[in-house]
């Protein structure tokens, strides 16, 4: 088949990169590339493990001897902790990250407090993209009437304080548990990704594939969700991981203003909260629980960094001049082959 | 001076140009060698990737980050080659200047376009507002814009695409540089503007006495300017002459077939054909006999309004008539509304008034569901095969849509049918699991066509298949398409702007302007005898491949727009 040999010639050496490789598989590669984004999944996945397993998740225990309720005598003078270079090298103790003035483990609470941040940020995330996406697609799509009802319900949404919606929500629900202050702030962080999501398929719906899919007989239904929700997204996954990103911090806020998880369950923001005095006096009650929060919310925005470079089709890495002098060697070398 | 007009302005020798991908250079062009004169067109010919463009870019240093350049090239005795960036920009705008294709985006929009003029002036010459200002009129008088006192304070939102281009050129033309590359530069533009730009060009190129290099994959482009010839292929150059020798002697095999894909206007019809049918030209049907595929009776289409924007009446009362397993080709200007009436026969845009009926039902205020039912029997080859097929489904699975969707086959039955379409358009079978983005340009309209033709329309809207597309793989998708026609026996209504294309494919041909049809008749009629003068404007515009017999052409459409 002749033609169709001399027809692939055209844009070859811009292919040469994704031969035989789908744009979901093209997308990955990207991101494991990607060096600050990969060690940020490490970072985190090594903080997921940790706070998982150490105090265990629900029912299931843990390895570690303390729970962050309990009760222990103060080891070190002040509860500092027992962390550190003793006699005969490094040495973990019974209190790694030392106890507040009644006894309490810090590691314990901190373990418990990242488990309920991080489980406040996983369920923004998700509800917070299933609202903005499916309000989004509908309003982008359809366009006219129901844009104008959506979009001004958003603009309502978006101007009244997030911190206050909180606030009224988080009192409302928020000392049940984690999941229901999650969910409750899932309904007013969805705005950014619903109007993200509509840009995108206000664009998309204009592109002539979904003018064929139309033409072949496809229902709006099919049209959204298989012909132009795929095409966006690289914008949802990005914006999702910034969310989660936000979430933490805004739970973390909240907690701390005591509109969020109370007493007797802690989260990171309440044990900053509790402790913000001690802070000249026992500065590891209040270093602890920020270190965490620092860490978790700057991985998960590297990730997110990640994503966005991975699902940039116009991201071309310079190469470095190690790869340069590499191919130039490879170069000389099929030169010479050719000569002999 | 005469001597020193015969030294070339422009030496390159040897010039290679990589890229680097994935740990290794891959060579985009190679030994590349060639002199350019004083008041000499050069024109550089080949197929998209060809390396055409990244040649003549990598003189300006104008690669992407990942290309490098290699050999020699020297403008006036001074080597271009391995410059820093802030000495080029010296040489750019004032020593070499760019024409490019797309005058909308290559013009910043937020700024008139004199500023954008006085800005390349300001930025090489001790000049003062005022004066780089009375210099920027200068300029668009002479590249012929209208009212360029006026003009010079435009946006280039203002100006139409043909206007742009020329703010372009004398954009370029600010500091007289001593060499002028245009990069397709009529590529974006009608016939009839494209026509007005080469001839300006033509003009310009005495008075300013610079060195052009005209790059384009348009043989008729060629044939009007060029004075000297350089094929390229695959990044080598594979032939190279003055046009009078590449045009009639061509050496290579490549030229040879390069020349004979361009579709050449007046190869298909003679204007005998109509002769012998009789002296009387006139008993024209437009109407043709039997069953209609499709038939429009004073059909309007318009755009609703929008807000402040009132509705924009795309069609104004179209008649026009498709018999069964007829082609009829349809051409007209952008804007003409030659797509909308494409659209609106697949359900895409509603009937505002009059009627259009498609296989016998009328489309006018049809019903959802009935739609679905026409849908079955008439089916659309978009234009674009970049944005027409979804980037996220593997091909076989877009060719197989239809047909899933309207239930016709499922399972291995539905896996039975897209191999056989993809036989019928000539690609291996093994290419139903690939994405659009691995396939050429070509391959992908083939994939369009294997849609459309999934359900075996009797009705297929050909909406500028092969615009988008080199003249090479043009002309292979066009008999492809024939091949088809004839074998499916489909109706087909043909839309394009390229009057060549039409005439290989439909006997019968309708024109159309500003949303009216200005002219239908017998192919042989239209092009040999038409009737009115916009048609005629339009046969006059169209560039053939032959430097003779384009001269003659130019001659003869000079004359006629000297009558109107």
């Amino acid at each position: 088949m002749s033609t169709v040999q001399t027809d692939s010639v055209e844009n070859a050496i811009e292919l040469k990169e994704v031969e035989g490789l789908s744009q979901g598989r093209i997308v990955l590669r990207r991101f494991l590339r990607h060096r600050g984004a990969m060690a940020s999944i490490i970072v985190l996945a090594a903080i997921v493990l940790l706070v998982t397993t150490s105090i265990g998740w629900g029912p299931v225990p843990g390895w570690w001897q303390h729970g962050f309720r309990d009760l222990s005598p103060v080891a070190n003078a002040g509860g500092a902790p027992t962390m550190g270079f003793g006699d005969g090298g490094f040495s973990f103790g019974a209190h790694p990250f030392g106890q507040d003035n009644i006894g309490r483990d810090v590691f314990a609470m901190v373990m418990r407090g990242t488990q309920q941040s991080l489980t406040v940020m996983v369920v923004i995330g998700f509800f917070a993209t299933l609202i903005g996406v499916v309000l989004g697609a509908l309003s982008g799509y359809f366009r006219g009437r129901s844009d104008n009802i959506i979009m001004r319900f958003t603009d309502m949404v978006i101007t009244i304080p997030v911190i206050m919606i909180g606030a009224i929500l988080g009192i409302l629900v928020g000392g049940a548990s984690a999941w229901s202050l999650a969910i409750a702030l899932s309904l007013v962080t969805w705005t950014t990704m619903a109007r993200l999501v509509r840009a995108q398929f206000l664009a998309l719906r204009e592109l002539e594939f979904v003018d064929a899919a139309r033409v072949a007989g496809a229902s709006s239904f099919r049209i959204m969700f298989k012909h132009i929700l795929p095409n966006a997204i690289g914008v949802i996954i990005v914006n999702a991981t910034l969310l989660m990103a936000s979430a933490i911090l805004l739970e973390t806020a909240l907690s701390f203003l005591g509109f969020g998880i109370r007493q007797p369950e802690v989260s990171l923001g309440t044990l900053i909260n509790e402790y913000q005095a001690a802070f000249s006096t026992r500065p590891w009650l209040f270093w602890w629980p920020g270190v965490f929060i620092v860490t978790i919310a700057l991985c998960v925005n590297f990730i997110g960094d990640g994503l966005r470079d991975a699902f940039d089709p116009r991201q071309r890495r310079i190469p470095t001049a190690r790869a340069l002098a590499k191919a130039d060697a490879k170069k000389a070398a099929k030169a010479l082959k050719a000569n002999a | 001076m005469s001597t020193d007009a015969k030294s070339p302005i422009l030496e390159v020798r040897d010039l290679g140009v990589e890229f680097f991908v994935d740990g290794e250079w891959f060579p985009a062009a190679q030994d590349v060698s060639y002199d350019v004169r004083p008041g000499e067109v050069l024109a550089i010919v080949g197929e998209s990737g060809s390396g055409k463009t990244q040649t003549s870019m990598s003189l300006l240093g104008l690669l992407p980050t990942n290309g490098r350049a290699s050999g020699s090239a020297r403008l006036a005795g001074r080597e271009l080659l391995g410059l820093s960036h802030k000495q080029l920009s010296k040489v750019r705008g004032k020593d070499v200047a760019v024409i490019f294709q797309e005058p909308m985006t290559a013009l910043n929009p937020v700024y008139t376009i004199g500023f954008q003029i006085v800005e390349t002036l300001r930025v090489h010459f001790d000049i003062s507002p005022k004066a780089a200002r009375a210099k920027a009129i200068e300029l668009l008088r002479m590249v012929d814009l209208p009212d360029p006192e006026k003009s010079v304070d435009k946006y280039p939102h203002q100006l139409s695409g043909g206007q742009r281009q020329r703010a372009m050129i004398a954009q370029a033309l600010a500091c007289e540089p001593k060499l002028l590359i245009a990069d397709e530069p009529t590529t974006a533009l009608d016939v009839t503007v494209q026509a007005e730009i080469l001839k300006l060009m033509r003009d310009l190129r005495h008075r300013v006495d610079a060195g052009i290099i005209l790059i384009t994959h348009d043989m008729g482009v060629v044939a009007d300017l060029s004075d000297r010839v350089m094929v390229m292929k695959s990044g080598r150059v594979v032939e190279a002459g003055t046009a009078d020798e590449v045009f009639n002697r061509p050496q290579h095999a490549y030229t040879r077939q390069l020349l004979a894909a361009v579709p050449h206007l007046g190869s298909m019809s003679t204007p005998a054909t109509v002769a012998e049918a009789g002296s009387v030209v006139e008993p024209v049907e437009t109407t043709p006999a039997g069953e209609l595929a499709l038939e429009a009776n004073g059909l309007v289409i318009e755009y609703p309004a929008r807000g402040r924007v009132p509705a924009f009446r795309a069609i104004k009362g179209l008649d026009l008539h498709i018999g069964k397993g007829e082609v009829v080709g349809l051409v007209g200007e952008s804007g003409s509304g030659k797509t909308t009436v494409g659209r609106a026969a697949v359900g895409l845009l509603p009937v505002a008034d009059g009627s259009l009926k498609v296989n016998g039902v009328e489309m006018a205020g049809i019903k959802p569901k009935a739609l679905r039912a026409v849908r079955q029997d008439v089916s659309i080859v978009f234009q674009d095969p970049g944005s027409s097929l979804n980037p996220r489904l593997p091909i076989g699975e877009s060719i197989g849509e239809p047909l899933k969707l309207h239930r016709v086959a499922e399972g291995a039955d539905l896996n039975k049918r897209v191999e056989a379409l993809l036989d019928h358009v000539q690609l291996p079978r093994a290419m139903r699991n690939r994405y659009p983005h691995e396939l050429s340009g070509g391959q992908r309209q083939r994939v369009g066509i294997a849609r459309a033709l999934a359900l075996e329309p009797r009705l297929l809207i050909a909406d500028e298949p092969t615009s988008a597309l080199d003249v090479s793989v043009q002309a292979r998708v066009l008999e492809l398409f024939q091949e088809l026609q004839r074998e499916y026996g489909f109706a087909c209504l043909f839309i394009s702007h390229d009057l060549a294309v039409v005439e290989i494919l439909s006997r019968r041909i309708a024109v159309m302007s500003k949303g009216d049809l200005v002219e239908v008749g017998p192919r042989e009629q239209i092009l040999h005898h038409p009737r009115e003068d916009y048609t005629r404007r339009l046969l006059a515009a169209v560039p053939v491949p032959d430097p003779a017999e384009q001269k003659l052409r130019r001659e003869e459409r000079d004359r006629l727009l000297a009558t109107v």
